[in-house]
């Protein structure tokens, strides 16, 4: 018996002297698929080309970033857009490294396509050495996202009385420009003025381009700026749904949702008012 | 009484140590010179990076550079893409109205030159003997003024006035670019006048000396060509590294691995105000790049360029010479007679973590008639088309390789080799090169150029460059002295301040 509680005492003292290194090790690394990223290869890959605007520390102080209207992301704070992870939890590493390799548009953030899988997997490990959070946190685990229901014209009524009944039209507008009448007062986690997604100006959305990408944008929230999560409000149908409805605000890109949603009259009018000639980034108006 | 601690006196030791071996290097090289006078060109040629766009996207220059001013595939990619980022900030409705994406490139150096073999005079009269010639002393490069970006989303522009050392300018690069034409990166269309689409640049070389300024093998021509003996002949010159006049299509997948060109161009070497011909030349190059495991991203290439130059000038005019069709005086634009030219090869740029090495292989011919001077036309020939003539065919090779410490530290390798396979004139061994009629040798004109260097960038930013530079480059010639037909030999050596604003 004086054994048994012995052995418990070492495996225990052993178990305490091992977890900090097992944590540190794992924060120093990223799994994404079959590709393992290494913190050490991802910080002479940041000190190339990331830290000009994220800064030395990650605090996204770099030179440029008192230049950037979107202030470049704050490793430390860990604070991340793009996730498919619950709002508040961090995001998976799968998620950072879809971020370096999407961009972010309307940001100064590039896409990083351009680098190796192995790259971007490193770079992923060494963005994690910045927080404290990775140490004491794990990332929360993804949201399920159920198969896509059929696109009818019923399914885009409901998402636009659920734009209504949710109150999105508040920040993006009733026709998704991002001019609805709190649209001024909004700041994001740094107190910066942010603008809501135009939904008019292209295809691209902050954090993906599919349906299933626009599915997980509201159902876990962009945290750090005011687009809270849903997934408490909305259930997975009725996300689907909105999900087809929002494809129909983007006037300027052709989908299915938009196609179907133009054959039938009122949609055809609401799409013809939305539309305005020019090009969509505002860079020219064609006369 | 004041004593040094040791530590202080064995580091002021090292700094004199320092000091004097530098100022003893620099003296044996000022003193080891031969008869000075030699009037060899100071190092130039036109390259780029642009400051104005890492301002303009907050990005350091580390970031499209590997080293100032090679490129990243970052950087590459961010070219193809008619300088964009693609994340809808491009178009300059988006930049302070105050921005002008403007910089400039200036290199303040010092250099020595030597040829083994400069004609000088001798006691036979003006340029009958031969002389080993050094010269050096502080001098700069040209200047160039880079403006580049975009217009409106997706159409891009980028023009460049360059001057040579003394201020005398010319237009370098003047092209707009219609960029993802039909919403895809497949489709993009350049008009103007632009460095072709090579996948080893030259005008983002790393090398600035004389003799590894440029790439020897994308301006080799053989050593028969241009050989004054004919004076109706239109000079022939080309080379795929200078900036060509014409219009290019050009595509690449969205991650920039799988690149082509097409370019059209007019057969005049880039120079404006069609000097020579009507006659046109086509470039094309395709590219895949792949990546393997954690050693990098790896590129193979292909190349071609076929094209046609003038022999003669169809009119000429104000000719006095007495002598017919007198190439000196024909009238821009009516050079015919064109004969076939070729350029080809291949191009693998390996990386193996912080170590790359690029290879390439050329093989290239000339018409008969370019590779010996002549004019196709027999009637205006000083000297007829040597019989046995042939066309000149001549295949080379480059090894350039880094080793890129940091972004702030990279060294430079470059070997590259020439040799001829087919001389245009007959061989005929034990007698000097006569130009028109014989060469000496099979391998008359081979070439060897060797470089070694290193630039160091102490900081790095988003608003400037500045590099110091070293470097040493030699040259060999089989059978090219201008008197006595013996090997010709250059060297250089340069160290400097690279910077752009």
């Amino acid at each position: 018996m004086r054994t048994m509680n012995i052995s418990k005492l070492i495996l225990g003292i052993v178990a305490l002297l091992v977890a900090p290194i097992v944590a540190s090790a794992q924060q120093g690394e990223s799994h994404i698929g079959k590709v393992s990223g290494h913190a050490d290869a991802g910080r002479q890959l940041y000190f190339r080309y990331c830290w000009g605007c994220h800064g030395f520390r990650g605090d996204g102080n770099g030179e440029n970033g008192q230049y950037l209207n979107i202030l470049p992301r704050n490793f430390v704070a860990a604070t991340f857009k793009c996730r498919s992870t619950p709002t508040g939890t961090l995001p998976t590493d799968q998620d950072l490294f879809n971020s370096l390799e999407r961009g972010l548009i309307n940001s100064n953030m590039p896409s990083w396509i351009v680098l190796t899988d192995q790259n971007r997997a490193d770079l992923v490990a060494f963005i994690k050495t910045f927080s404290p959070r990775w140490k004491t946190e794990k990332a929360g685990d993804p949201i399920p996202v159920p198969p896509e229901p059929k696109l009818t014209l019923e399914s885009i009524k409901h998402g636009q009385q659920l734009f209504q009944k949710l109150e999105c039209w508040k920040c993006h507008g009733q026709e998704g420009r991002g001019d609805g009448p709190s649209a001024s007062t909004l700041t994001d986690s740094s107190d910066q003025p942010i603008r809501p997604y135009n939904f008019a100006a292209g295809s691209r959305f902050k954090c993906g381009t599919t349906n299933h990408d626009v599915y997980k944008i509201f159902m876990s929230g962009l945290d750090g700026t005011p687009m809270p999560s849903f997934a408490d409000v909305v259930k997975p149908d009725e996300a689907w749904d909105l999900v087809h409805f929002l494809r129909t605000l983007q006037v300027t890109h052709k989908s299915p949702e938009l196609a179907l949603w133009e054959s039938t009259k009122e949609g055809a009018e609401q799409v013809a008012l939305s539309k305005v000639k020019g090009t969509p980034t505002g860079s020219g108006v064609e006369q | 009484m004041y004593r040094m601690s040791p530590r202080l006196r064995a580091k002021r030791v090292v700094f004199l140590t320092s000091a004097v071996s530098f100022a003893l290097l620099f003296l044996a090289l000022f003193f080891s010179s031969s008869p000075t006078a030699s009037a060899l060109p100071p190092p130039g040629g036109s390259v780029r990076a642009l400051p104005a766009f890492a301002r303009k996207y907050g990005l350091p220059c580390s970031s499209c550079h590997q080293a100032w001013p090679m490129l990243s595939p970052f950087g590459q990619a961010f070219k193809d893409n008619g300088y964009q980022l693609g994340n809808e900030r491009d178009a300059p409705i988006y930049q302070n109205p105050a921005y002008w994406p403007v910089t400039f490139r200036i290199t303040p150096i010092w250099h020595r030159e030597n040829e083994n073999r400069t004609q000088v005079d001798g006691t036979a009269g003006p340029g009958t003997a031969e002389a080993n010639v050094t010269t050096h002393g502080f001098d700069l490069s040209g200047l160039d003024f880079h403006t580049g970006g975009t217009l409106a989303k997706n159409v891009s522009f980028y023009v460049l006035p360059s001057s040579d050392s003394t201020a005398s300018f010319h237009f370098e690069t003047v092209m707009a670019r219609l960029d993802n034409l039909a919403h895809t990166s497949w489709l993009n269309l350049k008009l103007g006048k632009f460095e072709l689409d090579n996948l080893l640049s030259e005008k983002r070389i790393l090398t600035l000396t004389n003799v590894a300024g440029v790439y020897t093998n994308y301006h080799y021509q053989p050593a028969t060509e241009n050989n004054g003996v004919n004076a109706a002949f239109l000079p022939f010159v080309f080379g795929i590294g200078d900036n060509q006049l014409g219009m290019e299509v050009m595509g690449h997948s969205a991650n920039d691995r799988t690149r082509y060109s097409v370019a059209l161009i007019s057969s005049n070497d880039g120079n404006v105000g069609l000097p020579t011909s009507r006659s046109y030349g086509t470039f094309i190059t395709a590219s895949q790049a792949f990546q393997v495991g954690g050693l990098g991203l790896q590129r193979i290439g292909v190349f071609d360029y076929i094209g046609e130059a003038p022999t003669y000038f169809q009119f000429t005019n104000g000719n006095t010479s007495g002598i017919p069709g007198n190439a000196a005086f024909g009238i821009p634009g009516t050079g015919i007679g064109n004969r076939n030219f070729y350029r080809a090869g291949l191009i693998g740029q390996i990386y193996i973590k912080k170590y790359d090495v690029t290879a390439m292989y050329f093989h290239s011919s000339d018409d008969k008639y370019l590779a010996t001077g002549t004019p196709s036309n027999a009637a205006l020939a000083t000297i007829p088309l040597a019989p046995g003539a042939q066309n000149a065919i001549w295949n080379g090779a480059l090894f350039e390789s880094h080793y890129t410490y940091s972004p702030q530290f990279i060294f430079i390798q470059r070997v590259e080799l020439v040799r001829m396979s087919q001389q245009a004139l007959p061989i005929v061994a034990g007698t000097p090169y006569t130009p028109g009629v014989s060469v000496p040798t099979a391998n008359f004109g081979n070439e060897d150029v060797y470089t070694f260097g290193g630039r160091y960038y102490p900081f790095m930013s988003s608003r400037a460059g500045f590099a110091i530079h070293g470097e040493y480059a030699f040259s060999h010639q089989i059978g090219t002295s201008p008197v006595s037909g013996q090997n010709l030999d250059f060297s250089s050596l340069l160290a400097g301040f690279d910077f752009a604003f």
